[in-house]
């Protein structure tokens, strides 16, 4: 019974959230707490950063959830860590597959193109061509045991080349994205022009899509877990 | 150590002048991946950028369809556990590295040359970027695709697999030495290029020490 | 020679979850000699590989030590000669450059005249320049035996000892079971009667899996009851 109470919880939780994100009114200089600033050049596409940069989070988060649970497959060889892993990095892609559409929609009516190959919009990319090479990789290995080991190993070396995108990338590309060093129309979002009330807003969502990612990660853990055991015990028939 | 490494680069390396499996397609490869580019730009004035791109194109799927060689061709042939009885990991790992080194070092050679020869826009400014740029991407191509390598050739669909699980891992470096050959390309002194040259050789520092710890698990069943 | 123990403590191996082999405890020292037997598919190949620390188990441990001193697994295959039909030769080089390979690889001096002597040992010293390609299977089978003696190993793993071999082949094999028996470590995978003759020790895997049925059923049983 308990455990359904948090759920219920985090419903509504969440239907807040989007109710307060959409409804609360954007003015000039906000006085009221059911007021959020306007920040030029993004008026009401401000909405967006509720439920875009959350997924964007999360995309990040379950890959490294992935990574760890991969070096802790190679450890102890036991094949829930695979499971642990395979499961982060599935819900890692429908994330990263929703952050990277929620944001070209975006760019689209801010930018003028759905694609423009900002620092943000590559990142995001390479992370999806991470998450896609993975999954290509375990469905070409037949064998558990090697699939866990090989889809780990991968995903270690996929993580310690992510450091050099962070090196390279301002080299190569101007940021056109609210929050980088070189955008001065929308100017940084996160730091200064959000208000309390956007900022408070903002955290609940984070904190709110995470506890959804967290809950959906734990039923699809238990259902491979399931799914194990019903194969090991088909085995000994 | 080292001499059993060489022994296996060795037998790598005669293996390859005799059979000409990895030698032979690679040729081919650049010779008609080149064609293809000379067709598409015509008599057209290419920017140097694009140029600078194009180059690396060749080098990245080359590179795709010979690196792999190294380990498959032991798996398909069944030798893999002969060398599991023959040496350590590590022993066969940097003996693996070190031939696709040599490859890669080699066919780069030829697709340079050819893209000089038969590009004339392609006008290198300042050699010595460029000629560093080639080494390090060379040095690090080798060292990315050596242990996915290892890791295809335990998996069905080989040749597919290879370029789809590199190009995320490569990209980094790919970025980098195009960006340093435009630089090479519009004369840039060659202090311009010393962050790029860092990134280089940090990339295969990390990419060969993190393959040398993950490929035991890699290479034993 | 040098003193080997070999030990197997509750090795177990699983593919995709199913069970080839379980508890398995093994004890080997020198003068030791062993055959797996088992039908096709019971786990015979799986064990060696094993034991020669080409594959991990699933749970337990492998331990091998030399004079004493426990070795690392990176260092077991100096101590082990193992020949199998799914291990092969490389094709494009002669039996000669194969063993020359195989010798620098290991890290060996490369001993000519032994070498000769291994070859001739086994029947290839007149095509010891011929590509490994031309011969047949059977005298695969027996360079295989050359490559598992060339760097004189305590243990010696043979996988279906007489797959692919004429009389005169066996016969030599017969001999090398016999010469290492009192000195060294010997395992066997073998069905093959004449083989067992070789063994002191018979692990049937067959008889293992058996009794982790009836043990599996027995709980079975007893939780039905329970319930």
């Amino acid at each position: 019974m308990k455990y359904k109470f948090w759920k219920i919880l985090l419903g509504i939780w969440l239907a807040l959230v989007i109710i307060v994100g959409f409804s609360f009114d954007i003015v000039d200089s906000p006085q009221n707490w059911n007021e959020f600033p306007n920040i030029p050049g993004l008026e009401n596409k401000a909405r967006i950063i509720f439920f875009h940069v959350p997924t964007a989070w999360i995309a990040v988060i379950a890959f490294l959830m992935a990574m760890v649970n991969g070096i802790r497959y190679l450890q102890k060889n036991d094949l829930e860590y695979d499971v642990r892993s395979s499961s982060a990095a599935g819900l890692g892609l429908i994330f990263c597959i929703l952050a990277t559409v929620t944001g070209a929609i975006w760019a689209k009516f801010n930018w003028g193109a759905y694609w423009n190959w900002d620092p943000r919009q590559t990142s995001i990319f390479v992370l999806m061509l991470i998450y896609g090479a993975y999954f290509a990789l375990r469905s070409a290995i037949e064998v558990d045991e090697k699939r866990a080991s090989l889809s780990a190993v991968y995903a270690i070396i996929a993580f310690v080349t992510v450091p050099f995108f962070v090196f390279i990338m301002p080299r190569m590309m101007s940021g056109l994205h609210p929050g980088s060093a070189s955008d001065e129309g929308a100017g940084p979002v996160v730091d200064f022009s959000m208000d309390t009330t956007m900022y408070i807003v903002f955290l609940a969502s984070l904190f709110g899509f995470t506890l959804l990612y967290l809950w959906i990660y734990e039923l699809r853990v238990r259902l491979g877990m399931i799914e194990l055991r019903y194969e090991s015990l088909r085995s000994h028939e | 150590m080292i001499q059993q490494t060489t022994a296996v680069f060795l037998k790598d390396f005669q293996s390859e002048l005799r059979t000409r499996y990895a030698i032979n397609a690679l040729v081919m490869f650049v010779i008609t991946t080149l064609s293809i580019i000379l067709f598409s730009i015509g008599g057209e004035r290419v920017s140097l950028d694009v140029l600078a791109g194009m180059l690396w194109v060749v080098i990245f799927f080359s590179a795709m369809s010979g690196l792999s060689r190294s380990f498959v061709s032991e798996e398909e042939r069944g030798t893999t556990m002969t060398l599991q009885l023959l040496a350590q990991p590590a022993v066969v790992y940097f003996g693996k590295l070190l031939f696709n080194l040599v490859l890669i070092l080699s066919i780069n050679t030829l697709v340079v040359t050819l893209y000089v020869l038969l590009i004339p826009l392609f006008v290198v400014q300042s050699a010595s970027i460029f000629f560093l740029t080639l080494f390090l991407g060379s040095v690090g191509l080798a060292c990315a695709s050596t242990i996915i390598a290892a890791i295809i050739a335990k998996a069905n669909s080989k040749g597919t697999l290879y370029p789809v699980l590199s190009f995320p891992i490569l990209l980094p470096l790919l970025m980098t030495v195009m960006n340093a050959t435009k630089l090479s390309l519009d004369g840039a002194p060659f202090t311009e290029a010393t962050g790029e040259f860092r990134v280089l050789i940090s990339y295969s520092v990390v990419l060969v020490a993190v393959s040398w710890v993950l490929f035991d698990y890699v290479w034993k069943d | 020679m040098n003193s080997i123990l070999l030990q197997l403590e509750n090795v177990r191996k699983e593919f995709s979850r199913r069970i080839i082999f379980d508890k398995i405890d093994l004890t080997l020292k020198n003068g030791n000699s062993i055959a797996i037997t088992g039908i096709n598919g019971s786990g015979k190949s799986t064990l060696v590989k094993i034991v020669a620390g080409i594959l991990s188990p699933t749970r337990g441990a492998l331990t091998l030590s030399v004079n004493g001193k426990e070795m690392k697994p990176e260092q077991y295959h100096n101590y082990i000669g193992f020949v199998a039909p799914y291990i092969q030769m490389y094709d494009e080089f002669s039996a000669y450059e194969n063993l020359k390979f195989f010798a620098r690889i290991r890290g060996l001096r490369f001993d000519k005249k032994y070498v000769d002597y291994m070859l001739d040992r086994v029947v290839l010293y007149d095509r010891r320049n011929d590509a490994v390609r031309t011969y047949s299977s059977g005298m695969k089978q027996r360079l295989k035996y050359a490559f598992a003696l060339l760097h004189k190993p305590e243990v010696l793993i043979f996988d279906e000892p007489r797959a692919n071999l004429d009389r005169h082949g066996v016969a030599t094999v017969c001999e090398i079971m016999e010469e290492h028996k009192p000195d060294g470590v010997l395992i066997l995978a073998t069905n093959d009667q004449e083989d067992l003759s070789y063994a002191e020790t018979v692990l049937n895997l067959d008889e293992l899996r058996k009794a982790r049925i009836e043990e599996r059923q027995k709980q079975n049983s007893v939780t039905a009851k329970l319930t």
